[in-house]
């Protein structure tokens, strides 16, 4: 942790001191950077409030009503060079921040590709990033390898060092896919699709959970995300492949079926197509009716008034 | 289930004895602890034969006051109902680790939270903000009532109609699932087919329809009928805040009413505005119940920012520092306050220059928001301060709201929001700023208006108490809070499955318990004060020094308030009435036109009610016969012309004698 950062941690640093406050201590580039900016600006603004908390209270004492040796002014209620300083100071402050706001909304986008590891540390040229298909069912976790050809329910690997690019959708209800060691959260939505891009720095086991309320089963809709070394994924993929069961519009049927603390499970194989009719809700509805079907309809009927939703990322 | 389910009921629609929740004994018996309640208020008011006066003084009242004293009861009864859920949910979340499941299960806890949200927002920061604003600000520009009192009446009904409707879904039914702004897919009819959903939708509906009602009233009061003199930069700033509230409440609450509609559109007759079938697009709710939602959060500071500023002045003895630069930060807080709403979900997906647009507009909320807050302080630097129960809950505030607004400026950046959003530390802002700032307000307009309100005094010292407790319970059950939020943990979570995070959770249930001790502090501090009304007896109309207007009449305030339209030279009017000397006139009073009483309000909002509880359980006999009654009888209130009638001079002349008297007593 860079030394500045210290001093805005010092008020929590007490309280935090028994809990291991992973979106202080990450393990990803990512939410690193999101914890340095956290810090940024949470200093910048201590510069304000911290002067202001001092002065309220010695305001506050000194001029209290029984110190009759305070300077008492009733009338006076302007002063332009104060309105100068008190319009300003804010509009500084915000007008740096702002700077800061623009700036990682845009490196820190959830749909913009990684492109470093670490400070001063770029993504090596020609690495393809691990993607990983997202659906989020009531109310597990549904983890798809397309390139592996495996499969997960509630457990989640990847290995270190390698940008991980999710795609993410929902089944029913919104949740939100969120590993704090790793990255922020995005939403998983029904009938769209959103993305999230991340990377793990560190070997470990970390905890990942739904941050969108979604109903009964919400609370229990945690998983445990095991960071890797390269050699080690390979294996666990492995370990996935020989564990067996496939994952197609069958099983998706019966994993469509809502269920709290659903174990951990493994599919070897999966059907290619599934994601994309996950996507477009069509698992399991009477005469393969799926959205992009019914919208093309609409569209025809409605003699190009009704224009279809553009249903893949909004 | 839904309308067209075979096994309807033709009399009963889907209402059955099953609707009743014996099975669960807490629900079970807090019914019964309210229903006792009812009996025992039905009791005493029989035996005092005191039906009559309510219904003459009270529940067909036009008076701005009393429909103001009257909101602001029905904001404490759902403040101890809001604060029974906050209990609840602290219990279980205090107990709920290491595999043990606590003692609510989820069908019930999602309830709670949701109905805690609901009660807090609609029925408590919503009632006590109107109610305050009615009370005060007719007597701050000079009037002798709001501009339709009519529709103030009606208002403060449909209000506790829609308050009841909620609670009743309790014991009638479910409560919904779906939190405080239910939003779609989970509020759809596919996920939450029972009643729950539906009783809140038509008590938002309602209670909607009540608030846009009452800003509209408002604003007109305040654009129209100030006082001679006073013109727009002479209005005291919690009128000023008023006026910017109740523009926002005019502009925003019907992006309510239009969600809300839709959403029971697509529940009740099967349309797909929000569904996920059939080109329905839940996205569009999310937007709509934001860009009412937003602004709805300065709706209910805004009042509060408005309020501290009349403390300041006043326990400081000193004119309000930079009264123009408060009124500049008020208006621009409205006006970015209309386009912010997304920042409630940068994690939808949205670009990353939209997030950006949107992040950065919220962070110069901070600036106005800023420059208030030094304002308050030069008013304090050179002034006399006397730390009377209102101030305390200032300088309190202050500090608190500091953190507040750091936190909400960290919420805005969006590349931290992805981090933060809906964690505890979101959780922890909004609370930091609903009971540090909203809610100290409104105890402190209860203290500093009641006087004027009843003709007494609160006592002090229980009021210290609150303060305190207050303030210490509050930093004891949000700051653990804060770190759960920068640890990583989710909102609406029922149970946890990382251990570490207990003592947290057992800290804030302490805190919680301290903020219940302020509570009760305050309650004991009006049945204290009642008992000593005697000693506490505020004879002279001013008790605290007071600048503005309302402060020049008797306490209790005169059912018409100004005997003489009083013409204004100056902001803080009094004060500058006082300071040169102001004589009260003694004689030549006149007789006073006034609006008469009506029972069309509260009619109609029963009316209201029952059509409400018969839709919701597809009674629709029910409804057509209600809904047929409310036509007639809101079209036979307008053949009503008789609706004023003068206050005789000789009352007039009483009164004002009677306040002469107890001047010239007084010395
Ligand atoms: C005074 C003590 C209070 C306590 C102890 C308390 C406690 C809580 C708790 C435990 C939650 C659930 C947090 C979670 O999602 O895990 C909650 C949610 C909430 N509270 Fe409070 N609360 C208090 C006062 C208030 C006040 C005064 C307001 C508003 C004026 C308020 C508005 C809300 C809202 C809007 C929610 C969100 C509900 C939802 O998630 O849909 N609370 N509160
Ligand atoms: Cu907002």
């Amino acid at each position: 942790m860079k030394l500045h950062h210290f001093y805005a941690l010092l008020p929590l640093a007490a309280i935090l001191a028994g809990c291991n406050a992973v979106e202080l201590n990450p393990s990803g580039d990512v939410a690193v950077q999101e914890r340095d900016l956290i810090l940024y600006a949470t200093e910048l603004m201590l510069i304000v409030i911290l002067p202001v908390a001092f002065l309220t209270t010695l305001f506050a004492w000194h001029y209290r009503h029984d110190n009759k040796s305070a300077r008492y002014e009733p009338e006076w209620h302007h002063s332009t060079p104060l309105e100068v300083v008190v319009w300003g100071i804010p509009i500084i402050i915000i007008a740096v921040m702002s700077v800061t706001t623009w700036k990682t909304a845009h490196t820190l986008d959830p749909y913009a590709p990684i492109t470093r590891l670490g400070p001063d540390q770029p993504v090596p040229p020609g690495t393809k990033p691990l993607v990983i298909q997202v659906v989020a069912l009531d109310w597990k976790w549904l983890f798809i390898y397309p390139e592996q050809g495996i499969a997960t329910v509630n457990e989640v690997a990847a290995p270190i060092n390698q940008p991980i690019e999710f795609r993410l959708t929902a089944d029913r209800t919104q949740n939100s896919l969120n590993i704090p060691a790793i990255a922020g959260q995005v939403y998983a939505m029904p009938t769209m699709e959103t993305e999230l891009h991340a990377v793990v720095n560190k070997v470990g086991e970390y905890r990942g959970k739904s941050s969108r309320f979604s109903g009964t089963g919400f609370s229990e809709m945690h998983f445990w995300f095991h960071g890797l070394s390269t050699e080690d994924f390979g294996k666990w993929v492995a370990q996935v492949k020989t564990a067996g069961g496939t994952l197609d519009t069958a099983t998706y049927q019966q994993l469509q079926v809502q269920s709290v603390s659903e174990p951990v499970h493994r599919y070897g194989s999966v059907d290619p197509q599934l994601y994309k009719l996950a996507v477009d809700q069509c698992v399991g509805k009477p005469g393969n009716l799926c959205l992009s079907t019914i919208r093309a309809n609409d569209f025809k009927k409605g003699n190009g008034l009704c224009r279809p939703n553009v249903s893949a990322s909004n | 289930m839904s309308p067209d389910t075979p096994h309807l009921d033709p009399i009963f629609g889907r209402l059955t004895l099953d609707a009743i929740p014996f099975q669960e004994p807490i629900l079970l018996g807090t019914f019964a602890v309210v229903v006792l309640l009812g009996i025992v208020v039905v009791g005493v008011v029989a035996y005092f034969n005191a039906w009559g006066y309510l219904w003459r003084e009270w529940i067909t009242s036009v008076d701005h006051k009393k429909i103001g004293i009257m909101y602001i009861i029905l904001a404490i009864v759902m403040l101890v109902r809001g604060l029974a859920d906050a209990v609840m949910m602290r219990l279980q979340q205090a107990m709920a680790f290491n595999g043990a499941d606590g003692y609510l299960p989820a069908h019930h806890y999602d309830q709670i939270f949701t109905a805690h949200g609901t009660i807090m927002i609609f029925f408590v920061a919503t009632p006590l903000i109107v109610g305050v604003m009615n009370f005060v600000v007719p007597l701050q520009i000079g009037a002798r009532d709001v501009a339709f009192p009519f529709l103030n009446n009606i208002g403060f009904w449909l209000t506790t109609m829609a308050a009841m409707l909620v609670n009743l879904s309790l014991f009638v039914g479910e409560f919904s699932q779906a939190g405080w702004v239910g939003e779609p897919p989970l509020s759809g009819l596919a996920d939450l087919p029972g009643v729950g959903v539906d009783y809140y939708l038509w008590a938002l509906q309602i209670s909607g329809v009540a608030t846009i009602i009452g800003g509209i009233n408002l604003l007109a009061t305040i654009m129209r009928m100030r006082a001679p003199g006073m013109t727009f930069m002479r209005m005291s700033i919690f009128t000023w805040s008023s006026l910017c509230v109740n523009a926002l409440i005019v502009l925003s609450f019907p992006f309510l009413t239009i969600a809300v509609s839709l959403l029971t559109l697509d529940r009740l007759i099967g349309t797909h505005f929000f569904t996920l079938d059939a080109g329905g697009n839940p996205m569009a709710y999310v937007n709509l119940v934001w860009v009412w939602g937003h602004p709805e959060v300065y709706i209910l500071v805004l009042p509060a920012l408005g309020l501290y500023s009349e403390f300041v002045a006043t326990f400081c003895s000193k004119r309000l520092f930079g009264y123009n630069s408060m009124v500049v930060a008020l208006v621009s807080i409205c006006v970015i306050g209309f386009i912010v709403w997304v920042h409630h979900f940068f994690t939808m997906g949205s670009g990353a220059s939209v997030n950006a647009f949107f992040g950065i507009a919220t962070a110069c909320v901070a600036i106005p928001t800023g420059v208030k807050v030094y304002n308050w302080l030069f008013t304090m630097y050179r002034g006399r301060i006397r730390f009377e129960v209102p101030m305390m809950w200032t300088i309190s505030f202050m500090f608190v709201f500091l953190l507040g607004g750091l936190t909400g400026v960290l919420n805005s950046i969006p590349a931290a929001d992805y981090v933060l959003h809906n964690g505890m530390m979101v959780v922890a802002h909004f609370h930091n700023v609903a009971i540090g700032a909203i809610t100290f307000a409104m105890l402190a307009a209860i203290d500093y208006w009641f006087p004027k309100a009843f003709g007494f005094r609160l006592e002090p010292f229980w009021g210290k108490v609150a303060v305190w407790s207050w303030t210490i319970g509050f930093f004891v059950a949000w700051m653990p809070i804060y770190v759960a939020g920068f640890v990583g943990v989710t909102r609406r979570t029922r149970v946890f499955d990382d251990p570490s995070l207990q003592p947290l959770y057992i800290i804030a249930a302490i805190g919680t318990a301290i903020i219940l001790v302020g509570v009760v502090a305050f309650l004991i501090q009006i049945y204290v004060s009642i008992v000593n009304r005697k000693a506490l007896r505020d004879v002279t109309g001013d008790p605290w020094g007071g600048r503005t207007l309302e402060w020049s009449i008797a306490s209790p305030a005169p059912d018409y308030n100004f005997a003489f339209t009083p013409v204004v030279h100056d902001v803080d009017a009094w004060a500058d009435m006082k300071a040169r000397g102001y004589k009260r006139p003694t004689e030549g009073f006149k007789a006073i036109h006034m609006p008469k009483n009506t029972a069309t309000g509260i009619i109609a909002s029963i009316l209201v009610f029952i059509f409400a509880f018969a839709v919701i359980w597809y009674m629709w006999w029910v409804a057509a016969i209600s809904f047929l009654l409310l036509l007639g009888v809101l079209i036979g209130h307008t053949f009503i012309y008789d609706r004023s009638f003068h206050i005789p001079e000789d009352v007039v002349t009483r009164t004002e004698n009677e306040r002469t008297r107890l001047l010239a007593q007084q010395g």
